[in-house]
């Protein structure tokens, strides 16, 4: 496999051949934030972009097609257009907060996408409680959700905010269950190190069977409540709320939200890619040899981004068949299913690591 | 909905829900798409049959149409949309008969509701699939549907009693 610490520690090499230690390390702060800015950005109109024909093919359309071949420059159009218009100032907001909001939120969601492993050394925040961390950092966004509806200033924003806020905490808790249940099974909470493993003994979803399975699907289910999306959209359902806890941005204040909602999905899947599919380990089949050799020259990167695409593809799916769920409904997946489920999950998987009957 | 089931019957079933759901709208991601890309597709777009585009009156190769103007699709016509002027005459054999002068259509008044095709008793007049009605100017929206010269279409089969009978009773 290729070594992306290659690059990096030939970079901090060069840079540290003509300017002291901690300007070296300056440089490359500024620089990696650079890269993840861009990243960023790149996905977010990538993801826009696949939600958009997404959509449109599960329900039998074509999707954007004018603006470029095949409408692939139409979320560019979208971003510009956005970016030109005005950001209103109400009467009756809390200014600050209002203004603030949306910066948390897009904070949090991109300390979250640093978290993410993309190649063998290429990983920016990587630590002995990788996991931890990213849970705990995720959580900010509620601030920021929280804040909005607050400082709105308008009832539909707050009762938005209000559903989120029940909502994400709510789903924080079978998040952590699943991934309690994951780190179970790897025994470590860093981000390299399980990917490391995953790709010495195979993707922790074959490796833990029954439970890694049960896991994923649940996973899949709290985190695309975490996100705001899906079946689960009722924080901004357009219908009830106009647009939940942002109806009252504009501009660019709007397009953070947007941009952290598509970013959040991004992440969900990543995570999902991470600590389920093996983050960049390739897909090893026992015995093959040479169908594993060919597996290796497909550099990390790609198999990160492409299991991350699939399962943001699943995420979709969902969105795009279930309808919207009460908050009564939400609440009571929640407590009453999800969490029993996880729980009697996470019990199962210790016994089956305690027995060794894992692969 | 569930709560008349216990716990673990009604998450099973859920679960067998959801997972139709999905595979219908999974189906529906591999089906064609029937979008259509209009102005591109110009030349190939078909409309389905029963498509009101607007009315017309269809001729024959020798400019024959099949309207003895009757009039009954002007008096069907909620709108006032459609104008038959006819005038009498005397035919080779002696007869007076009525024929179509002119047919006044306009398109602008149409609501496509169907009423004067139904009420025609020959089928004489039938709305055809063309759609791209805008024009500049709202006087070009009143058609003449007969054909310059066009006379109506002489009944060859006219032999048999019934229908012979029926078209009498119409024209006098």
């Amino acid at each position: 496999m290729f070594d992306f610490s290659i690059i990096s520690s030939w970079l901090h090499g060069l840079l540290t051949g003509f300017m002291p230690e901690w300007a070296a390390i300056l440089t490359e702060s500024i620089l990696v934030a650079l890269v993840i800015i861009t990243l960023y950005a790149i996905f977010a109109i990538v993801l826009i972009y696949m939600e958009r024909k997404v959509c449109a093919f599960f329900q039998c359309r074509l999707g954007p097609m004018r603006v470029g071949p095949f409408g692939t420059l139409q979320v560019f159009s979208d971003v510009f257009k956005m970016l030109t218009k005005e950001i209103i100032n109400l009467r009756g907001t809390d200014l600050f907060l209002h203004n603030l909001a949306p910066f948390l939120v897009v904070m949090a969601s991109m300390i979250t996408f640093a978290c993410l492993p993309w190649n063998v050394g290429a990983q920016i925040i990587d630590f002995n409680v990788g996991i931890f961390f990213f849970l705990a950092v995720s959580s900010i966004g509620v601030v920021g959700i929280l804040l909005a509806g607050w400082s709105s200033n308008n009832k539909y924003s707050l009762i938005g905010a209000m559903r989120s806020g029940a909502q994400i905490i709510s789903y924080e808790l079978s998040i952590g269950m699943t991934m309690l249940t994951m780190i179970c099974l790897t025994g470590t909470m860093s981000f390299s190190e399980i990917c490391q493993q995953q790709y010495a003994e195979g993707w922790n979803i074959f490796r833990g069977h029954l439970p890694a399975v049960i896991a994923f699907i649940l996973y899949l289910i709290a985190g695309n409540a975490e996100c705001n999306r899906g079946p689960f959209d009722l924080p901004e359902s357009e219908s009830e709320l106009t647009a939940g806890y942002h109806t009252e941005y504009s501009g660019m204040h709007f397009g953070y939200y947007y941009l952290a909602e598509y970013m959040n999905l991004f992440i969900c899947a990543g995570m999902a890619t991470t600590v389920f599919l093996g983050g960049w380990a390739p897909l090893h089949i026992a015995g093959l040899e040479g169908f594993n050799g060919i597996m290796d020259y497909i550099p990390g990167a790609v198999w990160f981004i492409g299991k991350t695409l699939f399962v943001v593809f699943l995420l979709m799916w969902l969105r795009w068949t279930f309808p919207r769920l009460r908050i009564d409904q939400i609440l009571s997946l929640e407590w009453k299913y999800l969490v029993p489920i996880s729980m009697a999950n996470l019990i199962l998987m210790a016994i089956i690591v305690s027995n060794g009957l894992h692969f | 909905m569930y709560e008349d089931k216990n716990y673990i019957e009604g998450l099973l079933s859920g679960i067998k829900s959801l997972c139709i759901g999905l595979k219908t709208t999974m189906r529906e991601f591999f089906t064609k798409k029937i979008t259509e890309q209009y102005p591109e597709n110009r030349g190939k777009l078909v409309m389905f049959d029963r498509f009101r585009g607007s009315l017309t009156m269809p001729h024959n190769e020798n400019n024959e149409h099949k309207c003895v103007g009757c009039g009954l699709c002007e008096m069907a016509c909620p709108n006032g949309t459609i104008k038959v002027t006819s005038e009498f005459y005397t035919a080779e054999d002696g007869k007076k008969k009525k024929r179509l002068v002119k047919y006044e259509y306009n398109l602008g008044s149409c609501m496509f509701c169907q009423l004067c095709t139904r009420a025609c008793p020959h089928g004489a007049i039938e709305f055809n699939q063309s759609f791209e009605n805008a024009v500049f100017d709202r006087s070009k929206l009143i058609l003449v549907l007969n054909h310059e010269g066009s006379k109506v279409m002489e009944k060859k089969v006219v032999k048999k009693a019934e229908p012979e009978a029926k078209s009498k009773e119409q024209t006098a």
